[in-house]
């Protein structure tokens, strides 16, 4: 009976008896759902236009934040240090066309996927020996003051990084959808070599979602750098984006978006009103649960397509 | 290549019976109302243009589809809904339109993996790889050899199958579903992209199948001279409706065939 | 010119399906087999038993494990960590409870639990595939992971949430505990990475490995022909995990003598993938290759500034390691994506044909 209290009752009752507080759960685990959308959207970028699952996306998160540090620590001003940031990612997805795509074209998904296990070591390792490995701060001069709306908490910065997301979004969305080169992309999904022999440039195509990938990287690096610093752990997120991907499909951009939010508040209702009952801490592992049990229901995730098998 | 008619066929009762069976996919009707049956040890063939619902219905028989509605009955049992794994255990093997070997294992393996259903010793002893279990890798290692043998493929025994051409890769299909002794085998355009020789190659064995294993054979081909060479009878589909069934003769002198091939507007 | 098979003909089935039918490849087996129990305790120090060859024979026991689910039946799975603390705590727990069972007994009991943990967490790969099962299996790393450290009874509610591993006998010599040398400890390791190794050689080179490397190339093609997909793949991932759990046993009891959950982290896991990529998917002697390489190459690392007489910061040094671990890995998935088991294969067909290749 006291478990079944903890687990079915008390929880709801808390919610009812303080929606403000609720609310306030549910606006912050939004905006940490944000910064899951915006990882998860790197993902879906890469795996959407060359097939490849992306293992190393966090790591390029971190290490476009650690490099943006790094230059403004030099004293090089914020929007030349930017500049400079993106210019590195786009040098850096040129690199890893060059040095590692391009060797591996027709590979097994599977042989992708660990490359980019491995990219990612690479990369963690280069970014923290060229800027060093300790805790940076981050300051962008975005505003993050808080302020009332109806009694409920809101934070500047939160806001600010939500309306960044948003327009990432509408602008790949529209770059996918509207553009030659979105269409060439997604012709490259489909198959390498058909996209080749009807004379798609496959690498400048990979260069370029590459490079796509590295500034969306650049500015959930700069998101999450802000908020808690830039350090090693940027690079944990990739993990927490794989539930996100699940549950949104790895092809679909709303999708990245919507699953985002979903874990984020999700994971964070949970923590606060379930967690208790389990010794608390079960942030992480909820979003993988979560995302199993859905698997469950729609294998195929929220937005992918539903796949017929023939033989 | 003709089919040495002088031979008595014995053909026995009705193997397989397959009821007004239909099936849709997100409205498009690939198989509307058929019904044939297949008698022990014949040939049967299946044509039609293509989409014409040919390997639905093989997909239908094996258990990989379930059809909407229709009455499937194997060997005077109708059939429940059932796993797809199920039909192989009831003795119907198949082959496919587009190769599907386990491309990373050899030849041997391959048609090894086709007795898998014969195998019967545990985990416990397959750990040991003594005993029984020895013994019983041994046995169906001879059987298998006698179908390497039979198929002529003695030299690539060992070759990883994803390396060997495609008229090689068909013929291991065929000795996978083989070594699985089935009463019925299913094959999916056994000759598609074949040259001449390779067909005649494979005509002789599926009559050798037919007459020295014994197995009834239910086959989809677009080689029209093959078709009417090897079959013992012709089950013709159009746009997912049975148009016509018969020996080949009956069959080749039929109009609504030569419409379908010819190409008559269907209004 | 004298590694060739010429001469040596197979007369019956039962010696041409010998693991290895070439006669120099058994003695060189042999040879490697007498080396390792009979030379290396008498030769190696405390330090290289204790820092590299112990950790590197558990390591090749969770590789071969974990190779056979994903390089044999196609599961890829980033939960071997977590499957290896179900052993761990497994084997903490059932020997604290009942002493007087003979800890080899409880060594494979514990890997009995990780099989059905194993089993568990494999039930979703009837609907999903591929990197959506990878998250299943993640699922399962911090899932277990967390229950180990927020449970007190997984490990006996001692104050440092840590496990120890209490000492304990066979045959009257001490195997575990503080006071089990590290040969001894070594003896241990080797005779399970050994027999583990033949018996999972003998698996995959029989039905049920037939059957996982069918679901594997093509899981439609296997079901059809009457493969029961569920029933092969939870085989895989009960045997693969019995393999990591008894992997994660021996390195609380055998190697490290006592752990807390950190010791079995995502971390571990990605390193027994690495450890099989490198080696080869689908190759038991690959397993045990890339986990000498996995386990070698920090150590050399690590030792290296200090030969040539360069100081060198330790994260500094970790940092290189992850280059140089990326760049590798990079580098061997371009040059042979199947690792060193292939290059290994590659070599010898070169060897047979030498000094005359034509």
């Amino acid at each position: 009976m006291e478990l079944l209290n903890i687990l079915f009752v008390a929880p709801f009752v808390d919610i009812t008896s303080s929606p403000v507080f609720f609310a306030e759960v549910v606006i912050g685990g939004l905006m940490t759902g944000v910064m899951y959308s915006l990882v998860a959207l790197g993902f879906v970028l890469i795996f959407k236009a060359s097939g490849v699952f992306n293992f190393a996306q966090g790591a390029m998160v971190l290490f476009a934040a650690l490099t943006l540090v790094g230059l403004m620590e030099r004293g090089v001003p914020i929007p030349l240090a930017l500049a400079g940031t993106v210019l590195v990612m786009i040098a850096l997805a040129m690199l890893i066309e060059r040095m590692m795509l391009r060797h591996l074209v027709n590979q097994e998904g599977i042989i992708l996927f660990m490359a980019t296990i491995g990219l990612n070591f690479l990369l963690e390792g280069a970014g923290q020996i060229a800027w060093g490995s300790n805790v940076k701060v981050l300051d962008l001069g975005i505003p993050n003051q808080s302020f009332e709306v109806a009694g409920i908490l809101l934070n500047q910065f939160d806001l600010f990084a939500a309306a960044i997301a948003a327009v990432m979004v509408t602008v790949l969305a529209v770059f996918f959808q509207k553009t030659t080169i979105g269409r060439a992309l997604r012709a490259v999904a489909d198959d390498h070599q058909a996209a080749l022999s009807v004379g798609i440039p496959l690498k400048t195509i990979w260069v370029i979602v590459w490079s796509v990938a590295g500034i969306v990287a650049l500015v959930a690096g700069i998101m999450w750098g802000a908020k808690s610093g830039v350090q090693f752990s940027l690079s944990l997120i990739a993990l927490k984006a794989l539930p996100v991907l699940i549950l949104g499909g790895f092809t679909s951009v709303p999708g990245a978006i919507i699953g985002g939010l979903i874990i984020g508040v999700g994971e964070k209702i949970a923590e606060i009103y379930w967690g208790p009952a389990f010794g608390g801490a079960i942030e992480g592992w909820f979003a993988y649960m979560l995302a199993l049990a859905f698997l469950m229901f729609r294998p195929q995730g929220l937005f992918g397509e539903k796949i017929i098998e023939r033989v | 290549m003709a089919q040495d008619m002088t031979k008595p066929r014995n053909i026995g009762d009705v193997l397989l019976n397959v009821e007004n069976i239909s099936i849709a996919f997100g409205g498009v009707k690939a198989l509307d109302g058929v019904s044939f049956d297949v008698r022990e040890h014949e040939i049967l063939a299946i044509i039609g243009p293509n989409g014409a619902g040919k390997s639905s219905m093989l997909n239908c028989i094996n258990g990989f589809y379930h059809p909407q509605d229709g009455i499937i009955t194997f060997k005077g049992t109708p059939r429940q809904r059932m796993q797809t794994h199920e039909a192989a255990a009831q003795g119907i093997a198949r082959t496919f339109q587009n190769i599907a070997l386990f491309k990373g294992m050899s030849t041997l393996d391959n048609i090894m993996t086709g007795r898998n259903l014969k195998m019967k010793k545990n985990l416990l002893w397959q750990a040991l790889y003594f005993g029984p279990a020895l013994t019983e890798e041994l046995e169906h290692r001879a059987k298998v050899e006698e179908i390497i043998d039979f198929l002529e493929i003695e030299a690539i025994r060992k070759t990883p199958v994803g390396k060997l051409p495609y008229g090689l890769q068909k013929r291991v299909e065929l000795g996978r579903a083989l070594a699985a002794e089935p009463d019925l085998l299913l094959l999916d355009e056994p000759m598609a992209g074949m040259n001449h020789e390779e067909k005649e190659d494979m005509c002789r064995y599926i009559l050798d199948v037919n007459d020295e294993f014994g197995a009834t054979i239910v086959l989809i081909e677009h080689d029209m001279s093959v078709v009417m060479d090897i079959s013992d009878r012709v089950v013709v589909l159009d746009y997912g409706r049975k148009i016509a069934a018969g020996t080949p003769d009956e069959v080749r002198a039929n109009q609504d065939v030569i419409d379908a091939y010819l190409g008559v507007s269907h209004d | 010119m004298f590694y060739r098979e010429s001469g040596q003909f197979k007369t019956s089935y039962q010696k041409d399906q010998q693991v290895f039918p070439i006669a120099q490849d058994r003695i060189f087996i042999a040879l490697l087999l007498v080396v390792a129990f009979a030379v290396v305790p008498f030769v190696a120090d405390e330090y290289w038993l204790q820092a590299v060859i112990i950790p590197f024979l558990i390591f090749s026991l969770a590789a071969v494990g974990l190779n056979l689910l994903t390089g044999y039946a196609g599961q890829v799975s980033l939960g071997t960590g977590a499957f290896m603390a179900v052993g761990a705590y497994a084997t903490y727990k059932i020997t604290t409870a009942f002493p007087e069972i003979n800890i080899v007994i409880v060594f494979l009991m514990s890997g009995m639990v990780a099989a059905g943990v194993g089993i568990v967490f494999g039930l979703p790969s009837l609907r999903i595939k591929g990197f959506y099962l990878a998250v299943a299996t993640l699922a399962a790393q911090f899932f277990i992971l967390w229950l180990f450290n927020k449970v007190g009874w997984f490990f006996n509610d001692s104050p440092s949430g840590t496990i120890t591993a209490p000492p304990r006998t066979l045959f009257g010599i001490m195997i575990s505990g503080p006071e089990a040398t590290a040969e001894v400890r070594y003896f241990v390791s080797l005779t399970f990475l050994v027999v583990f190794t033949v018996i999972a050689k003998n698996i995959v080179r029989g039905r049920i490995g037939r059957s996982w490397m069918a679901i594997r190339d093509m899981d439609i093609a296997a079901e059809i022909i009457g493969i029961q997909p569920l029933k092969t793949k939870l085989m895989a991932f009960a045997i693969s995990s019995f393999y990591c759990g008894l992997a994660g046993a021996l390195s609380v009891f055998a190697w490290l003598g006592g752990a807390e959950t950190e010791a079995f982290s995502i971390a571990i896991s990605f390193q027994v993938l690495f450890m099989i990529i490198i080696g080869g998917l689908g190759s038991i002697m690959g397993s045990i290759m890339g986990a000498a390489f996995i386990t070698l190459v920090p150590i050399f690392l690590t030792n290296m500034p200090a030969m040539f007489g360069i100081p060198m910061a330790t994260d500094l040094s970790k940092h290189i390691e992850e280059i140089v671990f990326g760049g590798l890995i990079v580098f061997l998935l371009i040059v042979e994506p199947h690792g060193f088991a292939r290059l290994w294969q590659i070599g010898k067909e070169k060897l047979r044909q030498w000094p005359f290749p034509y």
